[in-house]
């Protein structure tokens, strides 16, 4: 029997019917329609989060600038405190409270006469002890309940206070994972944030790195390589960002879109009110950083700037060539399944395909459709009662601000050439036979890892013990392992090194008790040991 | 490190930075863990379930399974019941649990759903059981969620019983792994038949055979909890922790029971052997003698080390006030003992123990947060540092050795697998906080006063 059946099989006819529509087998002659973006089944056991995790843990959580009060009972605050690895430096002038956890900490009497009052007096203590000169009010399930009105508070704080203040309405209910946090976060952040900046900028190789949490440090080292071939990073979306950085946005030339999911949406803000165009790229793999640096010598166009980005290209890979060689021996022919997020099931494919490892299963937590098969389909996805409730904004271009850096003619060409504003999708980059899997469940995961067989499984915290249990390798590609940068040249060193350590450990040959395997019984017979 | 912590006193009201506790359900889902082929069940969004399986996960390194009811919009709107009707189905089908553990979140805490009456409109499969506790996170903290988790499972399951027998109710309140298994040797060494609610021994400490196990050996078994009626008395470890399901079983089903300290340290051990002793009216075997004497043996080998050492100690208020009064025993100071649980008898019982010791100007506070901790030890410092995971950055700031006991511990591995109660517990933290002074008196001293021997 096909995989997806035997799967599918054991489910009853709700869950089967529901499921099928999220599972399939590539092939790139046919449709490779998947659902995505909508609701778990309850009970499911899903690896998903809320919409609170996707605004405040994934977007404003690396501000480092940013003072994030969660407006809640304790427990929201508690669990996004330096849970995730956004790493930040301390630089002249700006705070840093990423070392800080904020909370309202509601308690009963706030639920029932309204949580408002405690908020102000928080802002107030904050003022108080801290000075932030921006505080973000990030909303809990309990919150939308009882109808605090964040915004009018934040609204009072920016003028009690001469701050900025601002509220973004991300109770866990909404949506349907992570995801609708993201478009919370992303909408406010256009709307209070970009454009407010005065940086002179005076290199034309000015971009925006979007959709860069600077996990594991991936940020700096991308960072790294770009300021060496010469552009200008003006902001960093959301790693090690401060509010200033985020309020320039408007002035650089080009965005790059690393995490498509979680910023496409001020990427096409962006393009819309200040003429930045956007381009999906991939920072992940080696020949993905290739690609992807070329992708965006040719939209600048400059003959120096592309040469030096050979140089540097070829400089970069003669330093990791022999590491990466090793590597590669120890790893050609194993085989992976991926489950993360909304953008790296994507990106490392190509990172394990230079490592001579191949991708027989990959999904997304919170992805969309377009995610998984372009862009193209983003006419034909139907908005349904979850989504409809994420507010959507539009903008007008900005006359004093917008800007072209090439002509409308040269970016209808790339357009057209798809180097700008698309993103293909997962499917195209996987191979026949192998599977999508979107909102992949503990259930699933447990059988697609007995019928598949893969040798890792990168995933999340959730699951890595999961399959390790079973025997299976697992990194979490969520944190890398408290490991890192594994972004550019030098970080898919370090990938293959921790990938290799962890498939050629010890430990693995120790599962099985001797006494599992030898006879149990041992004694004397006839005067003769018999063994 | 914690660069905008002030030193100066600062009454604070509403804003509450770096807490010192989290929410109900977590403890919930930790207590629901150690029962055996249980699936908790978090009944909310599932950002929720995510959380706490993700935390739970980061502390004891081996999954923690549950499920959500996956609220939407809509189901916070209308009500969830639709949600966990569907959601009971489908983990009877697909996980095949023998009781589900539903717990509430602050979500269907708000909106009011009746938990009793939305479980009397489900199905539940013949031989299974689903039982619910309210654990509303803007009350309490984990801690409470823990206890009141262990108080359902008694009033829904356990049955008075009209013959009692010479059995004991252990609760061993929120302990590690490692801490049960040695609750449960010395109830063995001591011949006491016991039944130990919640056990999360054998799950969150569960082996590495090349299978994973959804429900794996360990946990209470349902047949067990149904028979805690039966049993003759029940010692409730840790007043915060045990109290409530100990209360609950006396009323539901005519147990009696004492309250004990969480057994850290020499006196705690010796009270929880006394108790069984005055149960089980056995001997006390050799086996303790010798590890107690052990035990008091090391703490007079390292008291030029330890004593009249100044500690810090964070963390839930039954380990902090164990540690504390074995902190006590070592001859140290524990100048600030904090927990943000909220609670009178923590500061209470904390000042009974300054008392006992005769010991000064050391403070307690309960429902407190490590901002302010860290205000107090600026503002007069101290020489050690224990509690969970986020005192490292305290440590860090103010360059004080710290060691890790409590929950949560996320930068560490072993820990759960080990115990902090009994001598043994005793032990071992003896030697993780003479380790962690001698280790800094090695790192301060000059070349010339570095000593090959100490």
């Amino acid at each position: 029997m096909e995989v997806l059946d035997r799967v599918l099989d054991q489910y009853n006819s709700k869950v089967y019917k529901n499921r099928k529509e999220h599972m399939v087998k590539v092939n790139q002659h046919g449709s490779n329609e998947i659902a995505a973006n909508v609701r778990t089944i309850p009970g499911i056991i899903t690896q998903r989060g809320c919409c609170y995790a996707g605004c405040k843990g994934v977007v404003l959580g690396p501000i480092k600038d940013a003072f994030i009060i969660t407006h809640g009972p304790i427990g929201c605050a508690f669990y996004s405190w330096g849970t995730r690895r956004h790493k930040a430096k301390n630089e002249e002038g700006v705070a840093n409270y990423l070392q800080y956890c904020f909370s309202t900490d509601l308690q009963e009497p706030d639920i029932v006469f309204g949580g408002e009052k405690k908020l102000k007096k928080s802002i107030e203590e904050a003022m108080e002890l801290f000075k932030p000169s921006t505080i973000m009010i990030c909303s809990t399930c309990p919150v939308g309940l009882i109808g605090d009105d964040i915004h009018a508070v934040a609204k009072w704080a920016e003028k009690e206070y001469g701050i900025k203040c601002i509220a973004f309405s991300c109770e866990g209910y909404k949506g349907v994972s992570q995801s609708a946090g993201h478009h919370i976060a992303n909408n406010q952040l256009v709307r209070y944030v970009i454009g407010e900046g005065d940086r002179q900028i005076s290199n034309k190789f000015a971009i925006n790195l979007l959709g860069e949490y600077n996990i594991g440090g991936d940020g700096w080292e991308t960072e790294r390589l770009l300021k060496r071939i010469g552009y200008e990073i003006v902001s960093t979306f959301t790693g090690n960002s401060s509010m200033e950085d985020i309020s320039n946005a408007h002035k650089a030339n080009l965005s790059l879109v690393q995490c498509h999911r979680s910023i496409n949406y001020i990427a096409e803000l962006i393009e819309t009110k200040y003429g930045i165009p956007w381009m999906k790229v991939n920072f992940i793999g080696i020949e993905g950083t290739i690609e992807t640096l070329r992708n965006v010598a040719r939209y600048f166009n400059d003959p120096e700037l592309t040469a030096r980005t050979e140089a540097v290209i070829a400089d970069e890979l003669d330093a990791v060539r022999e590491d990466l060689a090793y590597y590669r021996s120890k790893l050609k022919g194993k085989t992976a399944a991926i489950y993360v997020g909304g953008s790296r099931a994507h990106h490392y494919q190509f990172l394990l395909e230079d490592l001579g490892v191949h991708t027989i299963l990959a999904g997304y937590e919170f992805g969309h459709r377009e995610e998984y098969e372009g862009r193209e389909v983003l006419p034909f996805i139907k908005p349904d009662a979850d989504s409809k409730n994420i507010e959507s904004i539009t903008v007008e271009p900005d006359p004093a601000k917008y800007h072209l850096y090439l002509s409308e003619e040269d970016l209808n060409k790339l357009r057209e050439e798809k180097l700008i504003d698309y993103y293909g999708g997962m499917v195209k980059d996987m191979k026949d036979g192998s599977y999508m899997v979107d909102d992949l469940n503990h259930f699933e995961t447990e059988e697609f890892l007995k019928l598949l067989k893969p040798d890792i499984f990168f995933s999340g915290i959730k699951d890595k013990y999961v399959a390790q249990k079973g025997g299976v390798l697992s990194r979490q590609l969520h944190s890398y392992d408290y490991s890192g940068p594994y972004s550019c040249f030098r970080g898919a060193v370090n990938f293959a090194r921790d990938i290799t350590m962890g498939i050629y450990t010890p430990a693995w040959s120790y599962a099985m008790a001797p006494w599992k395997t030898v006879p149990s019984l041992e004694g004397e017979l006839g005067g003769e040991a018999v063994c | 490190m914690l660069d905008y912590t002030r030193k100066e006193a600062y009454e604070r009201s509403a804003l509450r930075v770096n807490p010192a506790k989290t929410c109900q359900p977590v403890g919930a889902m930790y207590a629901a863990l150690g029962v055996h082929e249980c699936m908790p069940h978090s009944h909310g969004s599932q950002g929720c379930c995510a959380f706490h399986r993700m935390f739970l996960t980061r502390h004891f390194k081996d999954p923690a399974m549950a499920s959500s009811s996956s609220f939407t919009e809509g189901a916070s709107v209308f009500g969830g019941g639709t949600n966990l009707k569907t959601a009971s189905k489908n983990i009877f089908d697909i996980y095949q649990p023998r009781i589900i553990a539903v717990h509430t979140t602050c979500l269907s805490e708000t909106i009011g759903d009746d938990l009793n009456a939305l479980i009397q409109w489900i199905d539940i499969p013949e031989g299974k059981y689903m039982v619910h506790t309210n654990t509303p996170s803007y009350k309490g903290s984990h801690i409470t969620g823990f206890s009141n988790m262990v108080a359902s499972f008694i009033s829904y399951l356990s049955l008075p019983a009209a013959k009692k027998e010479a059995k004991l109710v252990l609760l061993p309140g929120f302990v590690n792994p490692g801490d049960m298994r040695e609750l449960k040797r010395i109830a063995e060494a001591m011949q006491v038949s016991y039944t130990m609610l919640p056990d999360t021994s054998g799950v969150m400490d569960s082996p590495m055979t090349g299978k994973f196990e959804l429900f794996p050996k360990g946990g209470t078994r349902v047949e067990e909890i149904i028979n805690l009626g039966s049993a003759a008395l029940a010692l409730a470890l840790g007043r915060a922790a045990s109290e409530a399901p100990a209360e609950t079983l006396s009323k539901k089903c005519n147990v009696p029971y004492k309250i004990l300290p969480q057994p850290i340290g020499i006196g705690r051990t010796d009270e929880y052997i006394l108790a069984l002793q005055s149960f089980s009216k056995n001997e006390v075997p050799y086996v303790f003698e010798e590890e107690r004497g052990q035990l008091v043996d090391i703490l007079m080998d390292i008291h030029p080390y330890t004593y009249n050492k100044k500690v810090a100690i964070f963390g839930d208020p039954d380990t902090v006030l164990g540690l504390a009064e074995f902190a006590l025993e070592m001859g140290m100071i524990p100048k600030y003992l904090l927990t943000g649980t909220p609670g009178e008898a923590f500061e209470r019982e904390a000042k009974e123990l300054f008392v006992k010791f005769g010991v000064r100007g050391c403070s307690a506070k309960a429902a407190g947060d490590l901002y302010e901790l860290h205000q107090w030890i600026k503002q007069e410092g101290v020489d050690l540092l224990i509690g969970g995971t986020h005192g490292k950055y305290i440590a860090r700031a103010e360059d004080i050795p710290f060691v890790r006991a409590g929950f949560p511990i996320i930068d560490r591995y072993v820990h759960s697998y080990m115990p902090l109660v009994g001598y043994k517990g005793g032990m071992r933290l003896a030697e993780f906080i003479c380790n962690a002074l001698m280790d800094r008196q090695d790192r301060d001293a000059a070349e010339e006063d570095f000593e090959m021997v100490m």
